[in-house]
């Protein structure tokens, strides 16, 4: 990896990347078109899960907790307290800064198997505890956010996120965002810190590096970004529900960054495009997606460690970030 | 003169054994200084100490007037205390030039400008003869270069105070020569306090030298005293003859 | 019922959730003691050891005793063998890496969770107990199997106790656990070592559901709770100690059950895996343990 390397050159794909995106809103077939939608909102929760995992190197079992604290704390105020889109979205992202930074600064005491467990342990607790007040949140069955509520107005136009061109052309937004963002962050200072760290964090701090603090800032920015694909979840699909914090939402992203690449700025794409349209096209003829999911986890950490664009970047695209 | 580095009461354990036993230690601004011993002596520990990866268990450490004892170590890195390990640790995973890039855009106030990290980075290769290697991975170099890499490190951080911890070990003659030319050209700007094995490389760089045994500093002096120290040779020369060479 | 007798009957119920969970926080703690890996689907060969039980019993006719006795034999026996296969055919080749091995693990998890949901169904099913004995204490009658479940589990817990620090295979254990380099250079066959622990450690889960399986129906989605609450029990009482597993399944079983009784299980759950997670971020090495290196 050199970080002085082809700026336009990486740049220009991100941005290629994008534009095709845009494009595909005016070819896709109606249903694909849906499915795009929620993989990108997807696809940002495993790009954040990634900052963490692939560049910092820190391994969490806990990530439904962001991603669902940003699912209710954009929904929670919208349902109950009838705030708008864009404060709800805010809310949502809030819930998302502070949840990690606790658990930052509570589980980045321990490393290594201890800071598996205790996510998980977290975000198990973050779960139950949705489950625990279902007076407000209705557990497992959910909150369905009403179409009327799901509208922005801005001066005489009206956006209606319930529209399927609309939701698509946000989804493609929020993850353009998030993607040139992450592509920024790994080339700067502070990502160079943070895979330093993961290669050997002793040997960081004994150049000056407080990797405390820089390890904080990770789950934090991971945290951000995964709760914003939450709060865009609850907003654009109009769902919130306790599914999204099980231990099963802390495993999904774990899977798609491992199968697209880990430490790649495009892989998160990667893999959520290629699972959901695996268990899609699974579902098709068997209903054990289980057994698929069960599989592939094992079947990548035993033969395809880098994923998908770590191979490729290995063997033939030196440059992508 | 003044001195830059002192302890008092250094103590450390490591369960029943006492690693470093209430070690009273000073290095003065600009010499170098050798710290021998045999294996199990303390030496590694005692940098240890000092540089802040393990907390004492008694006593204080003064660098340049300040306590840091309970500095934590990123802290002592910044205010000018550079390790450099024994076994290398350089980020094998990255380019040579990024192992260099990471302490100088640490120790740049301006950090963000590419330019100033770029002309530092090749600056530090340059001085230990790198340069041409900036692009291979760290962990594809030869041994020796790697060693030098570990060095450019730490010189990358600019320090007032740097560690060497058994840099030549691994060397071939012609390599340890280079190195000892280096660690003069070092000490122009820098204290060094060294740890080293090899005789003949602590005669030749050292003006003082400190005797590490079981724990605590058995002889201090200049390296003629050292040698006819009677207590030393028991202890230590007399034990490994061929240190002696 | 008056307070005594609801706390006595509490109580009870704990010490039967403790006997089964030492048991099963036993075979955790002695694959991550012995092997340095976390075995996230541990709580499904838990699983896997009850639904064997439904099966074997369901296909055995005549007295439920004879079925119950075969299904406490076969059941932990297959569940070993499914093991041991995982642990040759994945684990091995990971090199027993921790967080790849987790991660292995998890997919272990997703795949037996749906062939049981494949091959067994959603439903919970019964399993007949091999007495129903009642025992009449002064305030309400208890079932003697339950008490049964307690002494099976002591006598289990004791002859593990034996094997490990009696005999040979202990030693190898011990030897394996305490420095791997060292013990393949004394001829110690290592691997096998891993392969009869990781599959040691199954079976006990699984032999912990078949004695649970009367009171508590087999589910295919029976396995998380066992799990979670293992790792609990493993980090309270200290990784890899046997002594330390045992007070501190006592010690969560009994108040899970007490907890239970007097406030939502939810609510119980919730306290006790945050009480967990701060004990593992502020005392890793357990109440009760040294650390480890």
């Amino acid at each position: 990896m050199n970080w002085e390397g082809p700026t336009a050159k990486v740049y220009a794909l991100h941005v290629a990347v994008v534009a095709l995106l845009v494009g595909l809103n005016f070819a896709l077939p109606e249903y694909h078109h849906g499915v795009l939608a929620r993989v990108l909102v997807l696809a940002v929760f495993a790009m954040g899960y990634n900052v963490l995992f692939g560049y910092a190197g820190l391994l969490s079992l806990g990530h439904a907790m962001f991603f669902a604290a940003g699912l209710y704390g954009a929904g929670l105020p919208l349902y109950h307290l009838g705030w708008g889109v864009p404060a709800a979205f805010g809310a949502g992202i809030a819930a998302g800064f502070v949840a990690s930074l606790i658990i930052g600064l509570l589980a980045l005491r321990t490393s290594g198997v201890a800071f598996m467990i205790v996510t998980m342990m977290f975000a198990q607790v973050f779960y139950l505890t949705t489950l625990y007040f279902g007076e407000w949140t209705r557990g497992d069955e959910g909150l369905v956010l009403q179409q009327q509520a799901r509208q922005v107005t801005l001066g005489a136009q009206t956006l209606d996120l319930t529209s399927p061109a609309t939701r698509y052309l946000l989804a493609v937004a929020l993850f353009a965002i998030v993607l040139l963002a992450s592509v920024a962050l790994v080339r700067s200072r502070h990502g160079r810190v943070l895979v330093a760290i993961r290669e050997n964090e002793e040997r960081t701090r004994m150049l000056g590096y407080d990797t405390f603090a820089n390890k904080l800032a990770a789950v934090v920015t991971s945290g951000v970004i995964c709760a914003a694909a939450g709060a865009a979840y609850a907003l654009l699909f109009g769902y919130v529900g306790s599914t999204f914090a099980s231990v099963q939402y802390s495993i999904l992203p774990l899977l798609w960054v491992l199968l697209g690449g880990a430490a790649t700025t495009l892989g998160p794409l990667i893999g959520t495009l290629f699972m959901y349209y695996v268990i899609d096209i699974a579902s098709g003829y068997t209903s054990a997606y289980m057994l698929v999911v069960g599989a592939v986890l094992i079947l990548l950490v035993l033969f395809f460690r880098k994923g998908v664009l770590g191979t490729v970047r290995e063997r033939w695209v030196g440059w992508l970030p | 003169m003044t001195a830059l580095l002192t302890t008092r009461g250094l103590s450390r354990r490591f369960g029943g054994l006492r690693a470093v036993d209430d070690v009273e230690f000073a290095l003065e601004t600009g010499e170098i200084r050798a710290v021998i011993g045999p294996n199990g002596a303390g030496k590694t520990t005692f940098v240890s100490l000092v540089c802040g990866r393990y907390a004492p268990d008694a006593g204080t450490i003064t660098f340049s007037g300040e306590d840091i004892t309970a500095m934590p170590a990123h802290m002592r890195v910044r205010r000018g205390i550079a390790y450099t390990f024994q076994i290398t640790s350089v980020f094998a995973n990255l380019s040579a030039y990024d192992n260099v890039a990471l302490p100088v855009q640490r120790t740049l106030t301006d950090g963000r400008s590419r330019g100033a990290v770029r002309h530092g980075a090749m600056e530090a290769l340059e001085r230990v003869g790198l340069s041409n290697r900036a692009n291979e991975q760290a962990g594809t170099l030869a041994y020796g270069h790697q060693r030098l890499l570990e060095v450019a490190m730490g010189l990358a951080l600019k320090p007032r105070l740097l560690i060497l911890d058994e840099p030549t070990q691994g060397l071939s003659d012609g390599e340890i020569e280079n190195f000892v030319a280096l660690v003069r050209e070092i000490a122009k700007d820098a204290t060094v306090l060294l740890i080293e094995h090899n005789m003949q490389v602590v005669m030749e760089l050292a003006q003082r030298i400190t005797v590490f045994n079981a724990g605590k500093i058995l002889a201090e002096g200049a390296p003629a005293e050292i040698r006819g120290n009677a207590a030393v040779q028991d202890a230590y020369l007399g034990t490994t003859p061929e240190a002696q060479a | 019922m008056a307070f005594f007798p609801h706390l006595l009957l509490a109580t009870l119920e704990g010490l039967v959730t403790s006997a089964v969970l030492a048991l099963t926080a036993l075979g955790l703690s002695l694959v991550f003691g012995v092997m340095r890996i976390v075995n996230v689907a541990h709580g499904e060969f838990f699983m896997l050891g009850a639904v064997l039980a439904w099966a074997i019993t369901i296909t055995l006719t005549g007295h439920p005793a004879l079925g119950f006795a075969v299904a406490l034999v076969l059941s932990p026996l297959i569940v070993g063998g499914i093991a041991w296969i995982a642990e040759r055919l994945v684990l091995r080749r990971l090199e027993y890496n921790p967080e790849a091995t987790i991660v292995a693990t998890i997919g272990l998890l997703y795949i037996i969770q749906q062939l049981a949901l494949t091959f067994y169904g959603p439903e919970a099913r019964p399993v007949a107990p091999p007495f129903s004995y009642r025992i009449q204490l002064p305030w309400f009658g208890y079932s003697g199997y339950k008490l049964s479940i307690i002494a099976a589990s002591a006598l289990l817990l004791l002859a593990t106790w034996f094997v490990l620090t009696r005999t040979r295979i202990g030693l190898v254990m011990r030897a394996t656990q305490y420095d791997r380099e060292t013990a393949l250079a004394f001829g110690i066959p290592v691997g096998r070592v891993y392969g009869a622990v990781f599959a040691l450690g199954a079976m006990l889960a699984a032999v912990a559901a078949v004695l649970i399986v009367p009171i508590q129906q087999a589910h295919y989605l029976m396995g998380l709770d066992p799990l979670l609450l293992s790792f609990i029990v493993v980090i309270i009482g200290g990784l890899g100690s046997l002594r330390g597993t045992v007070v501190a399944a006592l010690l969560i079983g009994v108040s899970d059950g007490i907890i239970s009784v007097f406030f939502s299980p939810t609510l119980a759950k919730i306290i006790a895996t945050l009480v967990v997670a701060l004990v593992l971020v502020f005392r890793p090495q357990g109440l009760f343990g040294t650390a480890t290196k």
